[in-house]
This record gives structure tokens, C-alpha cells and sequence, in this order.
């Protein structure tokens, strides 16, 4: 399993062509307490740069956008009824989706926890 | 306006306590302290919270028959506020439009008026044009801070019992711990409470000996959009500006009776008319049925797909524990009850128009 990290402050946990996706803590805390939150469906296609969600906070409505191309296999339900999850276990139980890499070798252009950590300084 | 955003008076305690700094109207305001703004806000509903608005304009006119002059720019009666007591009112201009949104208050000797921060610039330069003979004077040597909540009679009282007695709309000047200050009992989050103007110096001195109650945390400028809206109060620039009629922005109740019969304010034309006939859309309370906030500039439709109208504020509500907003519809849709669409994002979200507020107002009378 290697964790990746996207310039829009997500995480990306690879195991085989499965990945699962959350948003890092870094951006759980500016965000705010998150309110709500919009989410694809399983079977969902997207492609790298789609917007493929929305996160509302007490502040303000934020985009998800898709670090790689891939396919949404399996949604986190609880985040619906209970969208605090993310700010308080953004790294943890409240992933977002798993999804079904399409390209892998999009993986290259992530970020390792050194480089995310320097990007958020 | 300058590009740096300017500080107030208490912006070191800001940046002590945690707060998020912002660029809010030109001011470098907290939006957040570490405690976040749902728990400022709850914070504000259960006990009380201090608020910086210094950046609000606050300005003395002197001279005489200050009030009936007043009621030359704003449909409010003026001219028999007693001393002692504050009026909610806003300046109309000649198509009806509210100009600004303002607290005027008797202090006796001269009134006491606080504008919006962005509109200082317009609103100065306006009464000094139109207020023959009396001078207009903007204050920069004062903080303002408003201690809201149930608890904040203690809050304050405790270092100024006269405070105790104020009712809602009332204002005095009291010595809090040797400094003396305008206390006023009012404010913009629909809880009792009391905006404090203090000489800069003292600002953060005397705001430490509220912050010293247990009862008193500091809260920014998103629990004061959150707490103002539950309470169904307008923010200028969302859901009052230049083009909104106070009929349609449901604000007849500041209209007093007089002015209702005699007019002689900018736009009475259309606002007596409007009184009389109806407006056209009018301000209302919306509840989403589901979890998606619904904020400003979202679309409202009829259940024919027909738009009726948009959001002006919107947001969650943390005492309501959901989403609540305020905008306009045709008035023919306005009743309380009626089901409307919100189209968020290009999906449908039901909603129901209801009665303002969402949270009951507590002010002490």
C-alpha cells in the first residue's frame, strides 16, 4: 500500500488498481466543520481534473476534483449523515470514495508525504 | 480605499486568541477563533460572545433638530427619539432602494450613528451634504464590541451595573473600570446583549475583563452571518442594496406610522405605493428540505420549473442543526408554507418558504 498526495489536498491509498480517496487533514482544517457533502455514485467514470464532489462547510461550498482518471467503486455512505466525519477522521474512517485506477501511471505525478508536507509548508 | 487592509483597535488580541485573519470590507477581521464557528455560534446562543465591529463606522452629529433633519434621508421618525434611546432605520434613495442600513441613537447632547463598514465613504459624505447645519463627525478613536448572548447582562453588568437596567434599544454611557464608554443594548445576532464603544486605547484591556467571564469567548465574523441570519435579519450587499424597496425586504415594521402617512422621504413614491398595493417579490425565509446548503445567487423555481426568484443569504444554521437561507420570490409565491425548488448545482432541492426568523429573537424589552 503507498499513499500518494494531490496538489487540491487530497490522499490517495493504492492497493493494485483499487485507490482509496479522502481529503488530508491540512484541508479538512481550513475547510471548517464540514456541513454536508455531495458525492458520485458507484459506476461513476471520471476523468483527472473532473469535478467529482462537493464539501460544504459552515464557511463555504468546496470542490472535489479527480487526482487520476478512474472509476468510483464504492462511496463512503456514512459521510451523508454524519459529514463532522471528515473533520474529525479526514485521514482515516472518513475516506470518500474507493476507486478503480484507469491509468496508473498518473500516480507518478502525485506528491509523497514529504513533498505534500513541504507544499502546505 | 486603500489596498492594505486597515486594523482595528483589537486586531493584536485577535491575533493572540487565534483568530483567522480576513480581508473583510477592508478590515483585517477574525472570520474564526480555534473554537470554530459553529461553537461561536452556540456559544453566543447559550451564553455569550464577543464580537469585534470596529470596523464599522461610527459617527457624532451635533447641532439642532438633529432628528427631523434625519427624516429627510430615511423613512424613520427621528425627530421625537427620546435621549437615551437607538432607532434601527436606512437610508432610501429617490427609486425607493435602501442606500445603507444605520443605528441611530439619542445621546443627548448630540446622536450617535453607526453606519456599515464598505459604506462609511457614501454615507458620511451624504449627511454632511444633507444635513443643513449640523456637523458630522467620524470617530477613529474608538473601538466598538459587542458582548451578545444570554449571559451577556452579567457579562457587562458586572462591571457596570447601570447596564443591568438598559432595555432593548436603550443606550447610556457608563464607566467600565474607570473608562468611559457608550454602552448600548443591542446588537445583530437576534440575542440580548450590548454594543461598547471604547476609546482605542482601553479596547483590549476592557475587552479582556468580558473575555475574564466564564460565561464570554470571542467569536468572528462567520458566527455573526450565521447568528444574523437565523435571526432573520438583512446583511447589506445580500439581502438589502440600492434596488431592494424595505416593503419588499419585509422591513415595514421600521417604518413608523407617520412617515407611513406623510412620506417626504427619498423614494416615497414607490415605498407608499408599495405600502398600499403590494410589492412585487417580497424577502422571505426558505428551508431546504434536504442537507445542500443553499446559498446566495442560487435559483429559486415554482414546482412548474418557472423561476421566482434567488437567494440572497444562505447557509447552515447551527442552531437550527441545518441549512437555512432568506431571498426573494414573487409575491405571489411569498406565503409561508408554499414548496419551492432550489436548483443547486443543476439539482433540484425542495424547499419550503416559512416564516422569519428561524431562531425566536430574545431581546429584553
Amino acid at each position: 500500500m503507498t499513499i500518494y498526495y494531490s496538489e487540491d489536498h487530497e490522499w490517495l491509498s493504492v492497493e493494485g488498481e483499487i485507490a482509496t480517496l479522502g481529503i488530508t487533514k491540512h484541508a479538512a482544517d481550513q475547510l471548517g466543520e464540514v456541513v454536508f457533502i455531495e458525492q458520485k455514485e458507484a459506476g461513476d467514470e471520471f476523468a483527472q481534473g473532473d469535478e467529482i464532489g462537493v464539501i460544504e462547510s459552515v464557511k463555504a461550498a468546496s470542490e472535489i476534483y479527480a487526482p487520476v482518471d478512474g472509476e468510483v467503486v464504492e462511496v463512503n455512505e456514512e459521510l451523508a449523515d454524519n459529514p463532522g466525519a471528515l473533520n474529525e477522521s479526514p485521514e482515516g474512517d472518513a475516506w470518500i470514495y474507493k476507486i478503480k485506477l484507469s491509468d496508473a501511471s498518473q500516480l507518478d505525478g502525485l506528491m509523497d508525504l514529504a513533498a505534500y508536507n513541504d507544499m502546505i509548508g | 480605499m486603500t489596498d492594505t487592509p486597515k486594523r482595528t483597535p483589537l486586531y493584536d488580541l485577535h491575533v493572540e486568541l487565534g483568530g483567522k485573519m480576513v480581508d473583510f470590507a477592508g478590515w483585517e477581521m477574525p472570520v474564526q477563533y480555534p473554537m470554530g464557528i459553529m461553537g461561536e455560534h452556540k456559544q453566543c446562543r447559550e451564553k455569550a460572545a464577543l464580537f469585534d465591529v470596529s470596523h464599522m463606522g461610527q459617527v457624532i452629529l451635533r447641532g439642532n433638530d438633529i432628528g427631523a433633519k434625519l427624516e429627510k434621508l430615511c423613512p424613520q421618525v427621528f425627530s421625537t427619539l427620546p435621549e437615551g434611546k437607538a432607532r434601527y432605520g436606512f437610508f432610501t434613495n429617490a427609486q425607493g432602494g435602501i442606500m445603507d442600513d444605520l443605528i441611530v441613537s439619542n445621546a443627548g447632547e448630540y446622536f450617535f450613528v453607526v453606519v456599515n463598514a464598505a459604506l462609511r465613504h457614501q454615507d458620511i459624505p451624504h449627511m454632511a451634504a444633507h444635513l443643513d447645519g449640523v456637523e458630522v463627525t467620524e470617530i477613529f478613536d474608538r473601538a466598538l464590541v459587542a458582548v451578545q448572548g444570554p449571559s451577556a447582562e452579567d457579562v457587562v453588568g458586572r462591571l457596570c451595573p447601570a447596564a443591568r437596567d438598559l432595555k432593548f434599544m436603550e443606550t447610556m454611557l457608563g464607566e467600565i473600570d474607570g473608562v468611559d464608554c457608550r454602552i448600548s443594548r443591542l446588537g445583530y445576532t437576534g440575542e440580548d446583549g450590548y454594543e461598547i464603544s471604547i476609546p482605542e486605547g482601553e479596547a483590549i484591556r476592557i475587552s479582556r475583563l468580558f473575555l475574564a467571564h466564564e460565561d464570554c469567548e470571542p467569536a468572528g465574523l462567520g458566527a455573526r452571518d450565521s447568528l444574523r441570519l437565523e435571526a432573520g435579519l438583512c446583511l447589506y450587499g445580500n439581502d438589502i442594496d440600492n434596488g431592494t424597496s424595505p416593503i419588499e425586504a419585509s422591513l415595514l415594521w421600521a417604518i413608523q406610522k407617520r412617515r407611513r402617512e406623510e412620506g417626504g422621504f427619498p423614494g416615497a413614491e414607490r415605498i407608499l405605493k408599495e405600502i398600499s398595493k403590494g410589492a412585487s417579490r417580497k424577502l422571505v425565509g426558505i428551508k431546504p428540505e434536504g442537507r445542500a446548503p443553499a446559498r446566495q445567487h442560487v435559483e429559486i423555481q415554482n414546482l412548474d420549473g418557472d423561476t421566482i426568484g434567488e437567494i440572497t443569504s444562505g447557509g447552515f444554521g447551527p442552531t437550527v442543526g441545518a441549512p437555512v437561507a432568506m431571498g426573494y420570490v414573487a409575491s405571489a409565491h411569498a406565503a409561508p408554507g408554499g414548496k419551492v425548488n432550489l436548483i443547486i448545482r443543476g439539482k433540484v432541492q425542495p424547499a419550503e418558504i416559512v416564516a422569519l426568523p428561524f431562531v425566536a429573537q430574545n431581546y429584553k424589552r
